[in-house]
């Protein structure tokens, strides 16, 4: 039994046994066919009040017409749609030069399955220095989060490698958007990666956005410049305005600290262990 | 806000139906803005097509019964048999819905359910007997085609005299007309939900009231509606932004005008037949007398305003005595705009225009979950508990595609309703609203059927116990059973409840017949009962009137068959 028809069924037992009267309880369970006689029904049934005469075969055949199959229009479930977001298209301005960062999310699909798209990554000198890119299925998992699985692909920095990708994301109290992901490498390398963002509302079109990225992972890998623990910390602020609401240049300033070894191994290839740099960029969503 | 935003909100002078009406027969439109034209007997032609029309500076096509929006009003006669061919000239399947009119359930004009909806090119004839009087509509139930424009008022006449006089009659048809792509519309709900919200609160609005209530106050408040993720400003789904708001298809600058002369009783026949927006209507310097509520007499009581939801009509009567112009103002309910037109003893003249009133706020109240001092309520216990016998159905729990639950809601009859409370004017509530006539059938129902109404913001998903239409069985009926329906609203939004077939007679908190009602409008946090005598066989849709809702499947199939309820 699906769950809609236990409630039905579940409703129906427990409204008759309380509500119905005793004879009218009894048909309960019987069959209905709708173009039935009334002159073949159960003698329990509940008899229409007179002024509500049994319908004509005529009046049948009008109140049931043959549809040929045909499903309501409306049966058809909310239609597959698309959605993509631009959350960061972006020149930054930092200490060692100028470099064009990415940021976008994307979904296909309705309410209960999704087929999402994550991709980030980070252009300077005319060279890729980091760029990732997440095929995921997602489903709800709870009120308000969504439960998501899938691969993920780094082309850069170093080797590329591919991940297994489990996710949660959604909102958490407040109206903070909230991404946790963990991932596991081929090599055996794991990676855990949480995501807050908030949006403060200066005015219905003047949107200052914060936001926090932590990264850790579970080994060492010097190739790529990663140490084990806690490797990372960014942070952002973004001013935008909404011209539209999909269309959304914004100016801001991003900082970024690397932790623990990973800082170590910054130090040792002659970079920066911190870095705050001006960014301006547009927000774009279809 | 520059000239354009003006125009959106207010439209075009001149706007509306541009092509000379697509069919040119002559003696039919007499142009705008004398309001749509007039169609009687008890044989009619319509035909659905597409019209150019500009409400905004754009022309856009929009869909039309015989190249009006609204389409003709048609004027039956009660007891009178009418005949309907419906011609469909548009290149997807079309339906028109009586809404409000008892017939057979091949002539609902619901597709899939009731008919299989008139093909492109195709004709339907519809044929019914009237078995009713009083102020409807009908509008098409297919896909979004009614926000397009395929709309138009109703009337029959009654054989029996009406226990009110009145000099003139007219139609004062409500509705809001997007230049969008009504399929846009609804994916950017499914994409941004607050897409159309720019009355959010901001950080002005918290440092205004951190001065106005003290810092703790002004933020418990705050961190309270982030904690539930749902915010106070969630009103309308669809506002100003994109809405321009019209009487009988003329734009707020158009000026829909109905005539008369100083001392005459008109009665103004007010008729919700937008796809998202509700109307807060007042005539400033008149006092409207209510004769009528969806069609059916009532002992009449005079108001300075009433709330009118997604399809409800309500008659009133207006007695101007100077000869002066008076405003009809209906402002949307999240008061991002309005309609607006005039009576007048002369055309050209006009009124002032009041100002839209403040933005509104919901309150925890507004949602049944008691008073401000329940602030730190305990959600997880929200969905499980039986506050004041509620119980909520073992669907809604543990549902990602339910985001709240009312937890003491009430009947709320003698609400004005939000935003329309200690206003200084007296606005009709349900708690008026009483029959001329006894319980048509007066047996005590049978059996309840309760149905909470729920969704989820966020996602933009709507349904009835948490299950939307696609994945629900149809409700059962046995066919001559007297039963009552019991609405509990565990969202955040008020819903018109519209069930097809059958009236909905509406019942006081004590369970005692009020009113005869096609549409019962249910308001956050609020728990009221119908009864239905089940009396028409067949499949009937039963729904949210919001266009958009429905959609998104608040909409179950009710069966009434001779087979007894299972």
């Amino acid at each position: 039994m699906t769950g809609p028809q236990m409630l039905r069924f579940a409703l129906a037992l427990g409204l008759s046994a309380a509500v119905m009267p005793a004879g009218a309880a009894e048909d309960t369970h019987h069959g209905h066919h709708g173009h039935e006689p009334p002159a073949t029904a159960a003698p329990a049934q509940q008899a229409p009040v007179p002024q509500i005469p049994a319908p004509t075969d005529a009046e049948r055949a009008a109140a049931f017409p043959d549809l040929d199959g045909m499903e309501h229009a409306h049966g058809m479930d909310t239609p597959d749609m698309l959605y993509l977001l631009l959350d960061q298209f972006e020149w930054v301005d930092a200490d060692h030069g100028g470099a064009l960062r990415w940021e976008a999310i994307g979904w296909w699909g309705n309410d209960e399955r999704r087929l999402w798209l994550r991709t980030e990554g980070e252009r300077a000198d005319g060279e890729t220095g980091r760029a990732e890119l997440q095929l995921l299925f997602g489903r709800p998992l709870a009120r308000w989060w969504d439960l998501l699985t899938g691969l993920r692909h780094d082309t850069e920095p170093g080797p590329s490698q591919t991940w297994l990708v489990l996710g949660v994301q959604g909102l958490a109290p407040y109206w903070f958007e909230t991404e946790a992901t963990l991932f596991v490498g081929e090599s055996g390398q794991s990676s855990l990666r949480l995501e807050v963002e908030y949006e403060l509302l200066l005015t219905n079109r003047l949107i200052l956005q914060p936001l926090l990225e932590i990264n850790a992972y579970g080994e060492d890998d010097p190739a790529r410049g990663l140490g084990s623990g806690l490797a990372s910390t960014e942070a952002g602020l973004r001013l935008r305005y909404e011209i539209r609401r999909e269309i959304a240049p914004y100016l801001g300033v991003s900082w970024e600290k690397r932790h623990g070894d990973s800082a170590d191994f910054a130090r040792q290839a002659g970079e920066d262990v911190s870095d705050t740099a001006l960014v301006a960029g547009i927000r774009l969503w279809y | 806000m520059g000239i354009s935003r003006r125009r959106f909100v207010q439209g075009l002078a001149l706007g509306g139906v541009a092509a000379g009406f697509g069919l040119s027969r002559a003696g039919w439109g007499k142009g705008y803005p004398d309001g749509p034209q007039t169609l009687r007997g008890s044989e009619f032609d319509l035909t659905i097509g597409e019209t150019t029309v500009n409400y905004t500076g754009r022309p856009r096509i929009a869909t039309t019964i015989n190249g009006t929006l609204p389409g003709p009003t048609l004027r039956w006669r009660e007891g009178d048999t009418v005949t309907l061919r419906v011609h469909n000239r548009l290149a997807q399947t079309s339906s028109i819905h009586w809404h409000g009119i008892l017939l057979p359930a091949n002539m609902d004009g619901v597709p899939g359910l009731s008919f299989r909806g008139i093909p492109p090119g195709g004709t339907y004839s519809y044929q019914f007997r009237l078995r009713q009087s009083g102020t409807y509509w009908y509008h098409s139930h297919s896909m979004l085609q009614e926000q397009t424009g395929l709309y138009a008022p109703l009337i029959v006449e009654p054989r029996e005299p009406e226990p009110f006089r009145y000099d003139r009659d007219y139609v004062v048809m409500l509705s809001d007309w997007t230049d969008e792509d009504p399929h846009r519309v609804f994916a950017k709900l499914k994409k941004m939900p607050e897409y159309y919200n720019f009355n959010q609160q901001t950080l002005g609005d918290l440092l205004r009231d951190i001065r106005g209530e003290g810092f703790r106050p002004a933020l418990a408040e705050r961190l309270m509606w982030g904690q539930m993720r749902m915010k106070p400003t969630d009103i309308a789904d669809v506002s100003g932004y994109t809405y321009t708001y019209l009487m009988n298809g003329v734009t707020p600058a158009g000026n829909w005008t109905g005539l008369f002369r100083p001392g005459e009783k008109i009665r103004l026949r007010f008729i919700n037949g937008a796809a998202m927006s509700f109307f807060d209507v007042r005539i400033p310097g008149l006092k409207m007398t209510v004769v009528a509520a969806d069609g059916q007499n009532v002992h009449p009581v005079t108001v300075d305003e009433f709330r009118i939801g997604v399809a409800e009509t309500y008659d009133v009567i207006v007695e101007p005595d100077a000869d002066a112009a008076y405003t009809i103002f209906a402002q949307a309910q999240d008061r991002s705009g309005y309609a607006r037109g005039t009576l007048a003893p002369r055309a050209g003249m006009s009124a002032a225009v009041p100002a839209p009133d403040p933005r509104v706020l919901l309150t925890m109240a507004d949602m049944g979950h008691g008073g401000m001092e329940h602030g730190g309520m305990d959600h997880a216990a929200m969905g499980h508990g039986a506050h004041g016998g509620l119980t909520h159905p073992a669907s809604e729990t543990g549902n990602p595609m339910v985001d709240m639950q009312t937890m003491m809601p009430a009947p709320k009859l003698d609400d004005p309703g939000i935003g329309l409370r200690d206003n200084g004017r007296r606005v009709l509530t349900y708690a008026d609203l009483k029959s001329l006539f006894d319980d048509p059938d007066g047996r005590t129902p049978g059996r309840t059927v309760t149905l909470h109404l729920t969704g989820h913001m966020e996602r933009y998903v709507w349904s009835f116990d948490g299950i939307k239409f696609a994945d629900a069985e149809p409700l059962r009926f046995s066919y001559g059973e007297r039963l009552r329906v019991e609405l509990v609203n565990d969202t955040m939004m008020e819903h018109p409840i519209h069930l097809h077939g059958m009236w909905s007679d509406l019942e006081d908190e004590h369970g005692r017949f009020k009113v005869r009602k096609h549409t019962v409008n249910m308001p956050p946090g609020t728990r009221r009962s119908f009864r239905v005598t089940a009396d028409a066989l067949g499949r009937w849709a039963f729904h949210c009137h919001l266009l958009y809702h429905m959609e998104a499947g608040m909409f179950r199939e009710v069966r009434v068959d001779e087979g007894g309820a299972t």
